[in-house]
């Protein structure tokens, strides 16, 4: 393999293999972004995986699955969102509970579908796709532009994201309710809404990120078919740090490092899980990089973690 | 139209349980007038404010805007009425740019970026001479400037009422100015803006009428004009009332702190102490008077070792303590007791019973790696009957004890540590009539045994008569310190305003 | 309308009838649950409680279950009783498991009661120094303790598969990733059927509830986790003794690694944790950090986990429901605590208004 086409190929696989982390990245950033720390994405990856391949087997239809997907995830995020917002009760250990529960449900009613495949007509309609012009641009083209159709929907979900989030009033809404609940009060923002919807929106996107897993990268049912992604779209969050644009990037990269040791194997000596353990040494690194920094910038929302209730006199 | 009256409040009454924070008060705000309220700490001006604003709902009473009664349920109701709070701490998002920080939670246009935002606050800052960069981030703020924002932020939102609390209490004398200099040109194009303050001086500069209160009712309204600094404070402090508190004598006196130049400086960069000198005697109470917020707190923290000094110096029995912490002190034999004003948050621990909260200090002094708790058992014990505490056990989360009983053990802990120097804050704030004395009458005590006293206190007719002497601070400086049998309230209350003893020593009442 | 106010008299005795009230609550839900799927649900309580109680086999297989448990919520309730959000117990355990190894593969001709003492040293100090890490951290630059532990167990994770995959795998093994199973001198004693780690994590209980109660570490731990404020007031050295009670906390954990390479599975894989360390933040969260406490809800978990085990063979119910179950009762316990902490009352202006209108 030539040089130019090792590299094509590895960044084709970056790009496919980072998707289903970018989706889950995206629901985490805007979760956090509104100041709850949702460490369920994994259960809730798990919930959207196992949903929307059921679904996509039962009806045939890619899309039904995908959508089904989806508003299953948001299904765990709601459980979510009532425990730690009306109920107010800890943030990290309802999102651990969430993940045992999605683990427990979705190996339960995968038992039936195990080694069961989707049909061929799914499996085609997530075949890549050339990209007319941008697609025949040498390395980058076939690397970006002859993908999968979520590949695609996952470009047009960050920067859509991006502009929400930093060019309209409910994004600006919803980043002052993370970083100062208290004053997005006073400015007469629905503090409870603004949570609860984009906790959601979060729950929505790893369901898509897990019925990704289990509808094309896997296109067979398979118990804990997520790998544990949920836990490196945590990590995610912070080494891109809150950031949804660069979120496509670090998706992208870690999405790489999963798969570079399998490319690496014949020219360098290094095995895969050195690799894999990369984007959490990373993330700690850049974790104690902006505490050391005090920048103000790319800080964990300001309440993340905490609850928030108007204090009654 | 320059007389219409604004805002109009009618006999406004607000109870929280048996505390009577309002009662019957009335207040009148006319169109394109500065109003000064005016009143010691706990007078009820911010429960009469968060009323104005939403935060509160009135037992009784009504109030009017531009003639029309109203009531107001949430922040929300108030602000449509024009209404614009200004809080002391600023309710703004540190990462976000100023202009951000202004239209968050507006309903307009769904994208932000646009030019027309951006000149519609650049038109009122222009109006009303409120400089800022709109694209600055708030981190990167002087505190003058996050002020700024906040004023722009109501007016933003169509406020022509502006209501600011203690504006200046965070501010720089050039930022005071600033603050003036807007709030003038406010009035100019028709706003009302009140004003809530217990500083005299900056009264008499800004505002045009001026309404006191006292203990939760309005003593009177009175216009700048015709009135003087000295009629002001004796309105606000009232007569003098004959508490009956005891002044134990005691001669033996020793200086055992004395401090010198002290200088610290706060989170803000600005100087809580400002070089500030005075010396404590054994057998000595000595009074510190202030409003709230002039260094009080700091003054304790930094000679209890908590909190960072940085310059001067604090001699203990002649020894400097100057960057010792609390454990230091302790090892050095040290015996000072400091009873913090956070008595919860600070002095005890909440969710600890009586025994767990008597071995807070004393467990160090203790050997090996176990807790011996018999003695304080027994010392708990001791405290109930001695300090007359009700308690359901020696066991019982102090967090659930009445006010009165959380301050007996805390003092009582500390006065059984044998201090030889005992400083406190505010021991009697929010205690009833009986608890209070009980403390009087402990502090006695302790100066009959030759404990130097540091009594930081805010009820003005307790000090001239607890104390030997009263320091009064202002701003992190002192204005004076005076012999308490030679001093009036008012001359007091002049002092806390900022005027020098030897000006004020004039005055005479 | 209602309004949330702060509960503050709510008696020990309410608030473990609300708890027990939600764990019914659980149970309802969970039958509703067992019962669309196609089973009587109190056949299939029965005979999850039979998994662990119904023989001898069945009761010790609990109870090495339960070990893990108990002895990591002990390490997590140190490090939680300061508000350290500890959430690395995972990797603690798989790097304690990790030096316990080494000397058990490595210098395995060391003689047993030696070798054995070693592989614990070893393992409570890797476990601690994993913990310490990013509580230096915490404790320098203020780095988010949360997340970083969280980060550590995943490159504990994957430094172990690189060791069973590469350095340390087993020759013998053919082409299989696994390391060598240790020799018998690098095994823990069993006492009645199970290995000593039952009398470890009693004489851990104990010695952690006379420690928070009794020492003056523990004293100072409960004062730091009320009010740091209060501790630096009281002149305690506040950074030394998070430091010190982390590396306990890591510590602790880290034993736990030791106890399940030596006790249960006489090897090493980068699964040995298998997810002990994440159920103990929920069982030591849910047993309000109480040592005593901690042993009751871990035992509860354990036979869940063993009942869940046991239907799978009894009914042919995936072992899942278990894990279903599970979920299904902490929701219920956690959204309880609610209920514990605040109470609802009627809003006094809107009873003032209903007031005015009725005269």
């Amino acid at each position: 393999m030539s040089l130019v086409s090792m590299i094509t190929f590895i960044l084709a696989g970056a790009v496919t293999a980072g998707t289903p982390l970018l989706f889950a990245t995206l629901g985490e950033i805007i979760t956090e972004k509104v100041g709850q720390l949702n460490l369920g994405v994994e259960g809730m990856m798990l919930i959207g995986a196992v949903i929307g391949f059921g679904a996509a087997l039962s009806t045939g239809n890619p899309v039904i699955g995908m959508i089904a997907g989806m508003i299953a995830g948001a299904g765990g995020a709601l459980i979510f969102a009532f425990l730690t917002i009306t109920l107010r009760a800890n943030q990290i250990v309802s999102g651990l509970s969430l993940t045992i529960f999605g683990t427990g449900f979705s190996s339960f009613l995968g038992q039936k579908m195990i080694g069961q495949a989707l049909s061929d007509s799914i499996r085609n309609s997530f075949k890549p796709m050339k990209i007319p012009l941008l697609g025949d641009i040498p390395v980058i083209g076939s690397a970006f532009f002859h993908q999968n159709i979520l590949v695609y929907a996952g470009y047009v979900a960050a920067v859509l994201m991006g502009l929400y989030m930093y060019k309209t009033r409910i994004g600006l809404n919803m980043r002052t309710v993370g970083e100062n609940p208290g004053a997005a009060d006073t400015a007469g923002i629905n503090v409870t809404m603004y949570k609860y919807l984009h906790i959601l929106l979060g729950g929505a996107l790893s369901g898509i990120a897990g019925a990704y897993m289990s509808m094309v990268t896997v296109p067979s049912w398979q118990e804990g078919v997520t790998g544990g992604r949920g836990w490196i779209a945590v990590a995610l969050v912070i080494f891109v740090t809150w950031n949804p644009y660069k979120a496509m990037l670090g998706s992208y990269f870690f999405g790489g490092l999963s798969i570079l040791g399998l490319y690496l194997q014949s020219h360098v000596p290094i095995p895969q899980s050195i690799f894999d353990m990369l984007p959490y040494l990373v993330t700690i690194i850049v974790l104690i990089m902006i505490s050391i920094k005090k920048s103000k910038e790319n800080q964990p929302p300001k309440a993340l973690g905490e609850p928030y209730f108007r204090e009654e006199r | 139209m320059k007389n219409e009256v604004y805002i109009k409040i009618d006999n406004l009454t607000k109870t929280f349980g048996p505390v009577v924070a309002n009662n019957n008060v009335c207040l009148e705000v006319k169109k394109g007038e500065i109003h000064a309220l005016l009143g010691e700490n706990g007078s009820g001006k911010s429960t009469l404010m968060n009323m104005l604003s939403g935060i509160y709902t009135p037992d009784s009473g009504s109030i009017y805007i531009k003639g029309k009664q109203v009531t107001f349920k949430t922040p929300k109701d108030s602000m449509a009425m024009g209404i614009g709070m200004i809080h002391q701490h600023f309710k703004l998002v540190e990462v976000l740019s100023a202009k951000d920080n202004i239209i968050a939670g507006q309903k307009e246009s769904f994208f932000i970026g646009n030019k027309q935002l951006s000149q519609k606050i650049k038109n009122i800052s222009e109006k009303y001479g409120l400089a800022v960069d709109i694209n600055k981030k708030v981190y990167n703020m002087s505190v003058g400037e996050k002020q700024t924002v906040e004023i722009l932020k109501v007016i933003y939102r169509g406020a022509e009422i502006l209501i600011l609390d203690e504006p200046t209490a965070v501010l720089t004398p050039q930022e005071t100015e600033g603050l003036f200099n807007i709030l003038k040109k406010m009035k100019q194009s028709g706003c009302s803006v009140i004003i809530i303050t217990h500083k005299l001086n900056e009264v008499m500069e800004i505002s045009d009428r001026i309404t006191v209160l006292r203990k939760g009712e309005t003593v009177g309204t009175v216009n700048k004009e015709d009135t003087s600094a000295a009629e002001l404070t004796n309105l606000m402090v009232g007569k003098a009332v004959d508490l009956s508190i005891n002044r134990v004598e005691n001669n033996n006196n020793k200086t055992i702190l004395d401090i010198k130049n002290l200088t610290v400086v706060d989170e803000e960069n600005v100087k809580a102490l400002d070089a500030i000198s005075f010396s404590l005697s054994t057998g000595e109470i000595l009074g510190v008077a202030g409003v709230a917020g002039s260094g009080q707190k700091e003054l304790c923290e930094a000679i209890a070792g908590l909190y960072p000094i940085a310059s001067g110096s604090i001699e203990y029995k002649g020894e400097n303590i100057v960057g010792k912490n609390p454990r230091d002190i302790i090892k050095m034999g040290i015996s000072m007791s400091f009873i913090p004003e956070d008595r919860l948050g600070m002095g005890l621990v909440a969710s600890m019973g009586m025994v767990d909260n008597l071995i807070l200090k004393e467990y160090q002094n203790q050997k090996g790696v176990f807790i011996e708790k018999k003695t304080a058992r027994n010392l708990a014990e001791k405290l109930i009957n001695k300090l007359e505490i009700s308690t359901p056990g020696i066991n019982h989360p102090v967090r659930q004890l009445s006010g009165g009983n959380i301050q007996k053990v805390l003092l009582g802990r500390e006065i059984e540590s044998n201090p030889d120097l005992l400083i406190t804050a505010y021991p009697v704030r929010g205690l009833d009539i009986n608890a209070s004395y009980t403390i009087y009458d402990l502090l006695n005590e302790q100066k009959e045994k030759g404990v130097g006293i540091l009594y930081i206190g805010e009820d003005l007719d307790v000090l001239i008569e607890l104390c030997d002497k009263i320091m009064v601070v202002c701003n992190g400086r002192i204005t004076g310190i005076a012999e308490a049998s030679k001093i009036t309230k008012e001359q007091l209350g002049l002092m806390m305003a900022g005027e020098h003893m030897e000006k004020v020593m004039g005055v005479g009442m | 309308m209602f309004r949330i106010i702060k509960r503050t008299d709510l008696t020990k005795k309410q608030s473990v009838i609300f708890r027990i009230i939600a764990i019914f609550g659980a149970l309802v839900a969970t039958s509703i649950f067992i019962m669309l799927i196609g089973f009587n649900p109190i056949d299939v309580y029965v005979s999850m409680l039979d998994g662990s109680f119904g023989s001898t086999y069945r009761f010790k297989e609990a109870i090495i279950q339960a070990i893990p448990l108990i002895i990591t919520s002990l390490g997590i309730s140190v490090a939680f009783r300061m508000k350290f959000w500890n959430i690395g117990a995972e990797g603690q355990i798989i790097m304690g498991a990790f030096a316990a190894s080494y000397f058990a593969l490595y210098h395995s001709n060391i003689p047993t009661g030696l070798l054995l003492l070693l592989m614990f040293v070893s393992a409570a100090i890797t476990g601690g120094i994993w913990a310490l890490i990013p509580a230096y951290f915490k404790a320098k630059f203020g780095t988010n303790e949360t997340l970083f532990t969280l980060m550590m167990n995943y490159i504990a994770q994957k430094f172990l598969m690189y060791l069973q995959y590469g350095p340390w795998k087993d020759p013998n093994a053919l082409g299989a990733g696994k390391i060598a199973l240790f020799s018998d001198n690098a095994s823990l004693p069993k006492v009645f059927g199970i290995h000593i780690g039952w009398i470890a994590a009693i004489v851990l209980v104990i010695l952690m509830h006379i420690f928070i109660n009794k020492t003056k570490r523990g004293y100072e731990i409960q004062v730091i986790g009320e009010s740091e404020n209060t501790a630096r007031y009281a002149g305690m050295n506040v950074k030394k003794i998070i430091l010190s009670s982390i590396l306990l906390s890591g510590a602790l954990c880290g034993m736990v690694g030791m106890f399940q390479v030596s006790g249960v599975n006489h090897t090493l894989s980068y699964q040995v944790a298998n997810g002990v360390g994440f159920t103990a933040i929920i069982t030591t969260w849910l047993a309000g950090l109480s040592a005593p406490v901690i042993v009751v809800a871990c035992f509860l978990f354990a036979v869940l986990q063993q009942g869940g085990t046991y239907i799978q063979t009894a009914f042919n119910i995936h072992s899942s429901v278990a894990q279903i179950l599970q979920g299904m009762i902490l929701f219920f316990v956690l959204g309880s605590e609610f209920f514990i902490q605040y109470k609802l009352v009627r809003n006094r202006s809107t009873e003032h208004k209903i007031g005015k209108e009725a005269a």
